[in-house]
C-alpha cells in the first residue's frame, strides 16, 4: 500500500504495540500530526506544555509499564527541549523513542529555520540514534528503533526525520512486530564457582539495582535472598523490587540510606552485586567500599565491569537468567550470626522524631503513602524529598517508584507522573516534590488538567533548596548561596489558575484531611505541605567516604 | 600506561566516526591518532585507533566502543602478532646541505624520495609507528621544512580470525 512517510511512522508505531505518544505538534512535524489525526482512533497523543514534560511523561509511561515510552517533538526548540528526557532516560536504562521532525533534506545545514543537529546533540545520551534520509527507510529504521531500545540494557533511541520524508510517499510492506527475546539466557562466568563462593560465605550481603527491575527478577533475588539466607540492600533504582519488611531486606544503601544496610556492605565477606553499577552515590569511595569482601558483580552490561570497581568474580548476563542458572547450585543455608549482628546495627539506624504540631517529612510521606494504598504509584522530583519518598515509601512492587536517579533531573516528577497515570488510570499516582524542583516544570498542571489526569501532587515546601541548602549547612558553613529564593507563590491560587484544585497545610490533621480529599478527586490536585527549612535528610555519608563517616544528625 | 593500538569494523554509516570520536572525548579516553578506511565489505568500515592509557582505561574503551550500534567487531591489536604501518611524508630543500648525512638515512630506512621539483624533494617512509619516529629523530636536525605522518593502519598476521 502507498503510504506517506507520516503515515507509515503511524503504521509502524500500531505495529509496535505503542496506542499513547506524548508530544508536541510545529512545523516541521505537520504532516506527523495530521497522520496522528487520521489514526487518532488507534493511537492516542497527550500534548503537554512543554517538550520536556512529554520526554518525562513518555519516560513514566515506560518506567511503569516496562513497555517503550513514544515522544514526538518538532525540529530546532522542540528537539533540544527533549535533550533532558531524553538524558535522564539513558541515565536510567529507560526504553524510549524519541521522534523529532527536521527540516526538510535540501534545508539540512542551511542554518534553517528551527534547524538543529539534533543526532549530533543526543549522540553521548541515547543508546543509537538514527537520520531517516530516505523513505523507503523509514519503517525498519523505526523497527530498528524500537527493538534497539527495548533490547539489552535498554536506553533512549531519536529517531529524526526531515520533513520532506514525511511527506515523500512510498510502499508499506507491513511487517509484525519482532519478537524475539530482548534478552538472550546466554550467561558469561564461572557460576559454578561463584555458588561454592556464596556457598562457602559466612557474612554474604547482596547489593543490588535497577537491573534486577529491568530483568523481572524480584522472585529469583527473593528465592536466592531466602534459600542462602543473604541479607540485601538496594539502590534508588531498585526500590520496591522487595517488598517493605519481606524478610532480609535491609532497604536502602548508600548516601542516603540505612546505616546498618551500609555497615552490612561494608562487614561482609562475599558482596554479590546485581544488576548495578557502583555509582558513586552508593560505592562513595570505590578503594574502601566492601573492601572486606570478594566482589561478584552481575550485569548485562559487560562495559560497567571493572569500570567503576574492580570485581573478583564477574558474570555477563541478564539477570534473571543468571539468577536461575545459579540458584539449583545454591546451598540452603542459614547465616544467624551474621543476621544478629545485622540486627545489633539496626538499632542504631536513624529514626526521624515525630510532631503533633508540624509536618514532619517522613509522616508527609508515610501518610500520603497509606492513603494511596499498596498498588499506587510514586513519582518524585529531585532533592530532599526524592530522598525521603525512597526512604519512608513502603515500597511494594517494582514498578511503582519513579525516579531520575542517575541524572537527577529536578523537574522530572509531574511529567513522569502524568505518563505513569495515563498508563495506569485505575492505580493513584502520587507525586511528591518540592518547592525548588516543582518550579521547574509545574506548568504541566495544564496538562493534567485538559485530559483531566487526577494525579495528587504532595509538595513538601521547605521554602529553600532543600538539598543543596543540607550541603552548604554541613559543608560550606551555613553559607546559603543562592539556595534561599524567598518565593511567596500561592500554590492554591496557582494550581486554581490552572483549573486544578490545591491546598495548603500546616498541621498533621489538615493534610491527612487534604489527602483523604485528592484521593476522591477527580482532576489533579496539588497539596502544599509546609515544613521546617532545617530538615535534614539523614543518614548521610559525605561524598567519598565510608560508613565511618555517617552524619546523624 | 600502555600505547595501544585497536581497530574497530563499523558500518559504514555517515556519522560513525562522530559518534565514535564523541565517545572518546566524553569519556575523556585519548586517540593519538585514528584512520577510517574501507574494507573487503562495502558496508563496512575499518577505523584503526592508537590510544594511551591504563589497562582498566583500555579495557573500557574495548568495552564502550564495541558497545555502539554501528559496532560489529572491536579488537586490540598486538604489535607482536600484527603489522601496524603509518605513512610519512617529509620534504627537505634540494640544496640540502646535509644531503650526504640525509640519503644514507634514507638508504637505510629503507625510504624513497617521490617528488623532486620547486627546489624541493619529498621523502615518503611506510614502516611501524616506532621506526617513522627514529627516522624523524634522525632527520629532524637536517633542515627540514614540512612534514606530515598519517595515523596507523593495522592487520594482524596470519588468516583472518573474525567473521562478520
Amino acid at each position: 500500500m502507498i503510504l506517506n512517510g507520516s503515515e507509515i511512522l503511524a503504521n509502524v508505531l500500531i505495529e509496535e504495540g505503542v496506542d499513547t505518544v506524548f508530544g508536541y505538534p510545529g512545523g516541521a512535524v505537520l504532516n506527523i500530526y495530521d497522520a496522528l489525526y487520521k489514526y487518532s482512533d488507534k493511537i492516542t497523543h497527550y500534548m503537554t506544555a512543554h517538550e520536556q514534560g512529554a520526554s518525562h511523561a513518555a519516560d513514566g509511561y515506560a518506567r511503569s509499564t516496562g513497555k517503550t515510552g513514544v515522544v514526538i517533538a518538532t525540529s530546532g526548540p522542540g528537539a533540544t527541549n527533549l535533550v533532558t528526557g531524553i538524558a535522564t532516560a539513558y541515565m536510567d536504562s529507560v526504553p524510549m523513542v524519541a521522534i523529532t521532525g527536521n527540516v526538510s533534506t535540501p534545508l539540512i545545514g542551511c542554518d534553517s529555520f528551527q534547524e538543529v543537529y539534533i543526532t549530533g546533540i543526543t549522540m553521548p545520551i541515547t543508546k543509537h540514534n538514527f537520520v531517516v534520509r530516505k523513505v523507503e527507510d523509514l519503517a525498519d529504521t523505526l523497527r530498528d528503533a524500537f527493538r534497539i531500545a527495548a533490547s539489552g540494557r535498554p536506553g533512549p533511541v531519536l529517531v529524526d526525520i526531515p520533513k520532506d520524508i514525511t511527506a515523500a510517499k512510498t510502499t508499506y510492506f507491513p511487517k509484525p512486530k519482532d519478537n524475539t527475546p530482548l534478552r538472550t539466557d546466554k550467561v558469561v562466568g564461572n557460576l559454578e564457582e561463584i555458588a561454592e563462593l556464596i556457598n562457602r560465605a559466612e557474612r554474604p550481603f547482596i547489593y543490588f539495582g535497577g537491573g534486577v527491575r529491568l530483568s523481572e527478577a524480584s522472585d529469583e533475588l527473593r528465592e536466592l535472598i531466602l534459600k542462602a539466607d543473604i541479607p540485601a540492600a538496594y539502590t534508588l533504582m531498585a526500590a520496591g523490587v522487595l517488598g517493605y519488611g519481606e524478610r532480609n531486606n535491609l532497604g536502602l544503601m548508600g548516601m542516603h540510606g540505612n546505616y546498618s544496610a551500609n555497615c552490612a556492605a561494608n562487614r561482609a565477606d562475599v558482596m554479590i552485586a546485581i544488576g548495578t553499577r557502583f555509582s558513586d552515590r552508593v560505592a562513595l569511595n570505590t578503594q574502601k567500599f566492601g573492601h572486606n569482601a570478594k566482589i561478584v558483580h552481575i550485569d548485562i552490561d559487560s562495559a560497567e565491569i571493572n569500570k567503576n570497581i574492580t570485581a573478583d568474580y564477574t558474570i555477563i548476563g541478564d539477570v534473571k537468567a543468571v539468577l536461575r542458572k545459579m540458584l539449583p547450585s545454591i546451598k540452603e543455608t542459614k547465616h544467624d550470626a551474621w543476621i544478629e549482628k545485622i540486627e545489633e546495627w539496626k538499632k542504631d539506624d536513624y529514626i526521624p522524631e515525630d510532631s503533633d504540631e508540624c509536618l514532619k517529612p517522613h509522616f508527609v510521606i508515610e501518610t500520603a503513602c497509606k492513603a494511596a494504598g499498596k498498588d499506587a504509584i510514586f513519582v518524585t522530583d529531585v532533592g530532599q524529598h526524592q530522598m525521603w519518598a525512597a526512604q519512608f515509601i513502603h515500597h511494594t512492587k517494582p514498578r511503582n517508584f519513579l525516579t531520575s536517579g542517575g541524572l537527577g533531573t529536578m523537574g522530572y516528577g509531574y511529567g513522569a507522573a502524568i505518563g505513569a497515570k495515563v498508563a495506569n488510570p485505575d492505580v493513584p499516582v502520587i507525586h511528591f516534590t518540592s518547592d525548588g524542583s516543582f518550579h521547574m516544570n509545574m506548568n504541566e498542571l495544564c496538562t493534567a488538567v485538559s485530559y483531566k489526569i487526577p494525579v495528587i501532587t504532595v509538595i513538601l515546601n521547605n521554602a529553600v533548596l532543600g538539598m543543596v541548602r543540607q550541603w552548604q549547612a554541613v559543608f560550606y558553613g551555613r553559607r546559603f548561596a543562592s539556595s534561599e529564593p524567598e518565593r511567596v507563590t500561592n500554590y492554591a491560587k496557582v494550581a486554581e489558575g490552572f483549573g486544578g484544585v490545591g491546598y495548603r497545610c500546616t498541621t498533621p490533621a489538615e493534610f491527612e484531611e487534604a489527602m483523604a480529599k485528592a484521593m476522591k478527586a477527580e482532576g489533579p490536585v496539588w497539596i502544599e505541605c509546609v515544613i521546617d527549612r532545617e530538615e535534614k535528610v539523614l543518614p548521610m555519608i559525605p561524598a567519598g567516604g565510608t560508613v565511618h563517616d555517617t552524619i546523624f544528625k | 600506561m600502555k600505547k595501544q593500538c585497536m581497530v574497530l569494523l563499523v558500518e559504514n554509516n555517515a556519522g560513525v566516526l562522530a559518534r565514535i570520536s564523541s565517545l572518546f572525548v566524553q569519556r575523556g579516553f585519548n586517540i593519538d591518532s585514528l584512520t577510517v578506511s574501507p574494507t573487503e565489505i562495502e558496508s563496512v568500515s575499518r577505523i584503526t585507533i592508537e590510544t594511551t592509557g591504563d589497562l582498566k582505561t583500555i579495557n573500557q574503551i574495548i568495552k564502550q566502543t564495541a558497545k555502539l550500534n554501528e559496532s560489529k567487531l572491536v579488537f586490540s591489536v598486538e604489535p607482536e602478532f600484527s603489522l601496524i604501518r603509518e605513512i610519512l611524508l617529509v620534504k627537505f630543500a634540494s640544496d640540502n646541505k646535509n644531503a650526504d648525512a640525509l640519503a644514507k638515512i634514507i638508504a637505510d630506512y629503507g625510504a624513497r624520495i617521490i617528488d623532486n621539483t620547486g627546489g624541493c624533494f619529498v621523502v615518503e617512509l611506510s614502516d611501524t609507528p616506532h621506526r617513522i619516529d627514529d627516522f624523524l629523530d634522525e632527520v629532524k636536525g637536517l633542515e627540514l621544512v614540512e612534514m606530515c605522518r598519517s595515523g596507523a593502519i593495522a592487520m594482524e598476521r596470519g588468516s583472518v580470525s573474525y567473521d562478520i
